[in-house]
């Protein structure tokens, strides 16, 4: 089972793993994200490239299902407007023993970070808004998993 | 022949526009020099295209360095390195 989507609309996170759970498989992992709050942050936005963010994210699963023995594969990227606590991105995995699983969750969000077209632009209480420099720990995350 | 130009993010506010098509002249052999013919455009241009190791770039929607070859292209998009997740 593989399911990918990008768009504005939430999602239910319980539903998702009841899916997975599902699948007859022993393990099921997940990593969701949310919009941190603190430092006068009232939204962020989420670009991305319609035409490649689809084809980006089948291929960081196809990577994924190929490494690991995978029952299960979730990635949800939400895009647009989105407030402080809001879900952002939620990662899946089912698999028959834990390894898979959870491996291949970590290695889903951290590829997803850096091998994503996605750009994130926050605004603040006080009127000023900036786009959000890429962080290089997530390039060293991304690279710890090989190419 | 004609290429569609994309830009996102900080690209394209600088710049003012999400995309253009544009006719390449035969001088520009790879994405590095598209962005310095861009950036002598001046204005936004040179603003979003002045320092090209801030700059990512995908031909035909896949990721590439800023070395590869655009011959044969139909979509060049230009941005910031991502930060979705």
């Amino acid at each position: 089972m593989r399911q990918i989507l990008v768009g504005e609309a939430d999602f239910d996170s319980a539903a998702l793993l009841g899916e997975l759970e599902s699948l007859g498989g022993g393990a099921v992992a997940s990593f969701m994200g949310v919009v941190r709050g603190g430092d006068g942050l009232t939204a962020m936005r989420l670009d991305h490239y319609p035409a490649m963010t689809e084809r980006a994210l089948a291929d960081i699963a196809v990577r994924a299902e190929a490494r690991w023995s995978l029952l299960g594969l979730v990635i949800i990227h939400r895009v647009g407007e989105l407030r402080p606590g809001e879900r952002i991105v939620f990662v899946g995995t089912a698999s028959a023993h834990r390894a898979a699983a959870l491996d291949a969750c970590h290695f889903l969000i951290d590829w997803l970070k850096t091998e994503a077209p996605f750009w994130k632009k926050e605004s603040f209480a006080d009127g000023e808004s900036r786009w959000v420099a890429a962080r290089c720990e997530d390039d060293q995350a991304t690279a710890r998993w090989g190419a | 022949m004609a290429v569609q130009l994309l830009y996102f993010a900080w690209v394209r506010e600088a710049i003012g526009r999400d995309g253009e098509s544009v006719e390449l002249p035969e001088t520009i052999v790879t994405a590095a020099d598209l962005v310095d013919w861009l950036a002598a455009r001046g204005g936004g241009y040179a603003q979003a295209f002045a320092n090209p190791s801030r700059l990512r770039a995908a031909i035909d929607q896949s990721f590439v360095q800023l070395d590869a070859p655009v011959a044969g292209a139909r979509e060049i998009a230009l941005f910031p390195p991502v930060t979705g997740g």
